[in-house]
Parts: C-alpha cells; structure tokens; sequence
C-alpha cells in the first residue's frame, strides 16, 4: 500500500487534467481555423486525430522509422488527406452553404471511419512514447514523459500560428477571408484557396494531436467523435473562432474532468465539463473570449 | 424443317444426358441415405459485435466438419445452417424464426450476444426448440430472478460474471485482501460486472472503499487511480474491455501502485492486451476459462485434453490466435450433438437430455446442467492467472 498527501492528489489531478486538455486544445485549434474561414464546424476533426494516430503507428512501429522522420511524414499524409477532403466534399458543392459544408464533413467523417477500420482493423494500437516510459516523480505526484511532450506540442502550435495569422501574407488573407468572403475577394484573395489551406491546417494540427496522444491512450478507428465532442466544447466554452479562447476552453475541460472525477465522482466527471459549458453559454453566449460583435455578423 | 428436326435431336440429347446423369447420381444417394440432422446457428459475425461471431462462427463450422469426417452422428451428417445477425436485434429475430420455421432445425445456438439473445428466447419458448446461447449474461436462463427458476427451453454456454467475480473474491480472500477499490468502465460490460462486484462483497466479507468509473472511449485514468491511492486499499478490481482496460494497467504502473495487487476481469483474456501494456501489465491478475490457457494448464487437469485438441485444430485450420469465445460456440455445438448421437433429432428429449447432462468436459469448464442451472457452470470453471514474464501463469 501506498500513501499519498493530499496536496500531491490535487497535483496529480492537475497534471492529467492539464494533459488531456491540451489534447482537447488541439482538436479546438483545428475546428477554429475552418469555422473563421467558411464559418463551418467540420465534423472530421476528430477522425484526423485518429488518422494521425494511426499513419504515425504505420511509420513508426510497422516500418521503424525514427520519430523524426515518422512525424513530419505522418504530418504531410493528414494533411493531404485534408487536402483531399476539401477538393473531394467541399469545393463540388455548387452553393457553398454553411449547412451543405457540415453535412459534407459529417460524410467525410463517416467515410474515413470506414476507411480506417477497412485497413487497420478494429484493435487498438499502440506508439511508443518519444521519451521513454519512465514516469518521473514531482512532489508526490509522477508526470508521464509522453504528457510534457504534449503540452510542448500544444505551445508550440499556439506560437506558429500566432506568428503565421499575424506576420504572413497568407495568414492575414485567411484572416480576411474569416471577417468577409466577398469583400476579401473583390481585394483579389482567392477564396477557395483559402478554405483549401485552412483544411490543409486543421488536418497538420489534429494529426499532430492524434501522434502525441497515442502514446498516452492507444488509438483505434471510432476514438475520433469523442474526441471531436470534448474538442468542439473546448471550441464553445472558449469562444468560437478564438485560439486563446479554444487553448483556455480544452485546458478548462481538461482540467474539470480530472479534478471532477478525482474529487468528486467519477462517474459523473463528463456532466461537470458540459455544465459550465452550459452555464457559460448562458452566461456568454459568444463564450469565454469570444467576441459578441463578431457573433452577430456570423450566419452559425 | 430443318429446325424441326435440330429440335428433335437436341431433346433426344437431353432425354439421355439427363437419364445418364441420375444413374451417375443414385449410386452416391445411396450412400448419403440417412438424413442430416439440422441444427441453426446465429451469430454476430460481422458488425459491432464481430469479434465473438467470427470466432463462434469458424469453430462452430471447424466442428461439424470433424464431425462429418468422423461419419456423422450415429451415420446422419451435421447440417449447420449460420446465420449472420449482424449484432442487430430484428436480423437476429428473422433468422432465428427462418431457422425454426423454414430450416426446420432440431435446436440452434447462438445468438452471440446478451441482448439479442434476451430478444429472441421467447422465440425458442414459443416453438418449443432448445437453444444454447453463446452469451454470458445470468438473465438469458433466468426467467425468474426472485425464486431462480430457469427458462424452459433456452440454455447458455459461457461462465456468468458472478463467477468471475466469484472467482476473484476468493483468490483475494485466500490472500487477506479485504478492503478493495472498484473501477469499471461506464458501457453494458463494466456496469454488469460493478453490480456484481457489489453485490457479492458482503458475502465475502469484502469492504470497498472506492467505486469509480470512466468512460468507454477515456484517454486517461490517472485521477481515478490517484484518488484510489488517497484511500489505500489492499487491491484493485477493474472491470473493462477494449482500450480502456490496457490504459488503465499502464497508469497503475506510471503511478507506482505496482505494490497494491491489480485484478482485472476475464475480458482481459487475450494475450494481445499483454502485448499493448507494454511491459505494465506484469503482476494483474484474472479469471480466465480453461480455453485461454490450454497451454499451461497442468498435464492431469480435466479439461487439458480438450482445449488442447481445440487450440491445435483451430491454428492449424485458420492460422490465427484461438479467442475464449470460439470456445463457448465449441461448448453449445458439442453439447447439441451429443445430445442428438445419445436422443436422435427430437426436440422435446434433446432439451430433456441436456437439462440432465453432468460431467460434460467442455473448453470453459465441465458442465453439471440441471432444471434449477441451465448454465452448468460454477466459479470453478474460472482459472486465476497472473501476469508472468509477458504472458499467463497460473496463480496460487
């Protein structure tokens, strides 16, 4: 038997929660950076989490490349995938509307679900971590390797792309093109374009979630609507559109749900996260940092 | 008048291909004279619940043909009709009411799961057809919880969870566990086995101290396991299938609990789980059919025969990993047919028979049947193994 204070218990909650959420932050990032381009929820998010999962367990472990290689490759699979999944379900769509782009994605979804069983098969899989298995100790509390590598992942995507949609051309233009399409097309940016980039993104950034996940909780093919449920209240909670708002919203979940279930119940733990989402939407319904004024010219 | 006449020889032609062909034909109807006995089968072979239909499926047809190459049953061959319900509750009432009424079966097995198998039991009431289902919940035999009392004409093959839970409760008994902690997973599977688990504590006079859960689909379950060291217990029950059971061994092992005995439940049985640990699962417990561990079991056990022969012919037949509920569809169609060599293919004295069937050696256990237990098993039917160097040893 062991003991354990309770100060390292809260700890301990702490780290997991701050693991898990940053997890969720990332599916918020990718849902965000299609809503502010075509103001549509893609309803695939999750399933390029898996796909990230799994390709980076085909380089990984069936090839044995190092992680080095095995990333940015599984990174550039995903997001052609992504790619694909614009060219292929959104750009035929003769009126682009919001409602005929979701429905496209929730397709897609359900393709690449298929997909996925049809060639890995309905086991779960692992990845070894990229750091070893050793936990390391903290004030009584341990934190996984693999979990600092994902709270890394998470700061260094946060910092891309506030470098990219504020120093870029093309990150500007696709801000453009989140506050008015026409207008932004009558300035000669070419709106397509952009939606296909902001697929490509969502694609890079939720594979990059499925690979340092793994690790930590296996991945097998139906894990990405769960995810895409925490991914898009965190998107909620935090306000749609906004990426502090979406990186605060999935660390707030992240954060309930493991303290929830450790101090609390944890069979209830779910319940906890959806009812400040809830109480917040009351509260604000534009969410945490989301703006009410940019709500009120949004069609969704 | 040409045409005519072609007509004419084309018929003549036909007249006498088609008398050649019934001399070819009669001689090996002769040889085939007695009638095959039909027995049904459903199974969920493809779908959500794909991983126990496709092993059932492949057993139940590996055993009729040996069966069949053996020269039947008292010389009739096995017919085995299968039927793919899919793990869908109105393809699983069709097929069995097909079975019934158009295959005219003696008795049929299956079906693969729980639920469906509740669906279609009034069926087999109605029509007065003994079935044998593959799936484990006490409910399917049970047709009155209060007194006990058994369905009449429905029996099921594979080990209740009460014996598992049985099985556990005594192996931590016999080691001075007392005060325990219980995890589960929020799906049918987890909430069955957590009701049981509290249900027969007081019997063993266990106390638990922590009762958590997760969900199905949860990447994590550090909180539950930090909270649960808070409280120190002397072991911990979980009770999960899929993913969710690997994670939570992986996270017992990072938070370094490895000193408080882990137990898991028979749904851990596969040696694939040990694999995807990684290393964590060194230690846990679990209760598991004779069928998973043939290999180890000692050479003068009762049922090393059996599950030996079973484990050779399946990988030697379909060259993959033998799963613990192929060996349920092996225990129903072994029992069908010995039911059938001992009665013939009459429905009311093969459900007789096999209500009064003791020490039928089967691949989960030896089965004692009787009118108040349509299942035959006990927790003796459970073997506890532990986790030894990468794979199953039996544990004292």
């Amino acid at each position: 038997m062991e003991e354990i204070s309770f100060a390292s218990q809260l700890l301990q909650y702490t780290i997991t929660g701050v693991t898990i959420g940053s997890v969720y932050a990332m599916v918020a990032i990718g849902f965000n950076i299609i809503y502010n381009v075509t103001e549509a929820i893609n309803f695939a998010q999750g399933e390029f989490v898996v796909l990230g999962g799994l390709v980076m367990v085909f380089f990984r472990v069936a090839l044995n490349l190092p992680v080095v290689v095995s990333l940015p490759l599984t990174i550039l699979v995903v997001t052609a995938a992504g790619i694909l999944l614009d060219r292929l379900a959104i750009r035929p769509i003769r009126e682009p509307s919001v409602l005929a782009m979701v429905i496209a994605t929730i397709g897609a979804a359900f393709f690449i679900k298929g997909a996925a069983m049809f060639i890995w098969g309905k086991n779960p899989f692992d990845l070894p971590p990229f750091s070893g298995r050793n936990p390391i100790s903290f004030l009584g509390a341990v934190v996984q390797p693999q979990g600092l590598w994902v709270v890394a992942f998470l700061a260094v995507v946060v910092v891309l792309l506030t470098l990219f949609f504020d120093r870029t051309m093309m990150g500007k233009a696709l801000r453009a093109c989140a506050v008015n399409a026409n207008a932004s097309s009558l300035v000669g940016i070419n709106v397509r374009h952009m939606i296909l980039v902001s697929f490509a993104m969502s694609a890079a950034i939720g594979a990059l979630g499925g690979i340092v996940i793994t690790p930590i909780s296996l991945m097998e093919y139906d894990r990405g609507a769960m995810l895409a449920v925490k991914g898009f209240s965190a998107c909620v909670l935090g306000g749609m559109g906004s990426f502090s708002g979406a990186v605060l919203g999935g660390l707030m979940i992240g954060l309930i749900e493991s303290l929830g279930a450790g101090l609390v119940s944890s069979g209830y733990k779910d319940v906890f996260a959806l009812m400040l989402l809830l109480l917040v939407l009351f509260a604000r319904p534009s969410g945490l940092l989301g703006s009410v004024e940019v709500n009120k010219i949004k069609k969704f | 008048m040409r045409t005519k006449c072609s007509i004419g020889r084309g018929a003549a032609f036909l007249v006498a291909a088609v008398l050649f062909a019934v001399f070819l034909v009669t001689p090996v109807m002769e040889v085939e004279a007695a009638d095959p006995y039909k027995v049904g089968a459903v199974f969920s072979v493809t779908g959500r619940a794909s991983f126990l239909g496709d092993p059932e499926k492949k057993t139940a047809v590996m055993l009729q043909e040996e069966i069949n190459k053996k020269g039947g049953i008292n010389g009739h061959p096995l017919e085995l009709i299968v039927y793919d319900d899919e793990g869908d509750a109105t393809k699983c009432a069709l097929a069995v009411r097909k079975l019934i009424t158009q295959d005219k079966v003696c008795a049929f097995i299956g079906p693969s799961l729980s639920g469906l198998s509740l669906a279609v039991l009034p069926e087999a009431e109605k029509h007065k057809i003994p079935m044998v289902s593959c799936a484990a919940s006490y409910k399917i035999v049970t047709k009155d919880p209060e007194t006990g009392e058994q369905w009449k004409w429905v029996f099921k093959t594979p080990q209740s969870d009460s014996m598992a839970v049985e099985a556990i409760y005594t192996h931590m008994k016999k080691n001075g566990i007392s005060k325990i902690a219980v995890l589960s997973v929020t799906s049918g599977f987890g909430a069955s086995g957590r009701s049981e688990l509290l249900r027969l504590a007081p019997d063993f006079g266990m106390t638990i101290l922590a009762d958590e859960k997760y969900g199905p689909k949860d990447t994590d379950m550090t909180a539950q396991l930090t909270k649960i060291k808070g409280l120190a217990p002397q072991a911990i029950v979980n009770w999960s299938i899929g993913p969710t059971q690997v994670v939570v061994v992986r996270n017992w092992k990072e938070l370094g609990m490895t000193k408080t005995p882990f137990y898991q439940s028979h749904g851990f049985g596969s040696r694939k789980n040990i694999e995807l640990a990684a290393g964590a699962a060194e230690g846990v417990f679990c209760p598991l059919g004779a069928c998973n561990i043939a290999e180890i079991l000692p050479a003068d056990a009762p049922q090393k025969k059996v599950t030996m022969e079973y484990l050779k012919a399946y990988k030697a037949k379909y060259n993959e990993g033998l799963s613990s509920f192929g060996g349920h569809a092996w225990d129903a169609l072994s029992i069908v047919a010995k039911a059938l060599e001992a009665v013939g293919p009459d429905k009311a004295k093969i459900r007789d028979y096999v209500e009064t069937l003791t020490g039928f050696v089967g691949q989960h256990g030896v089965f004692n049947f009787s009118a108040k237990d349509h299942n035959g098993l006990t927790k003796e039917a459970f073997n506890m193994v532990v986790v030894k160097e990468g794979d199953w040893a039996l544990a004292h």
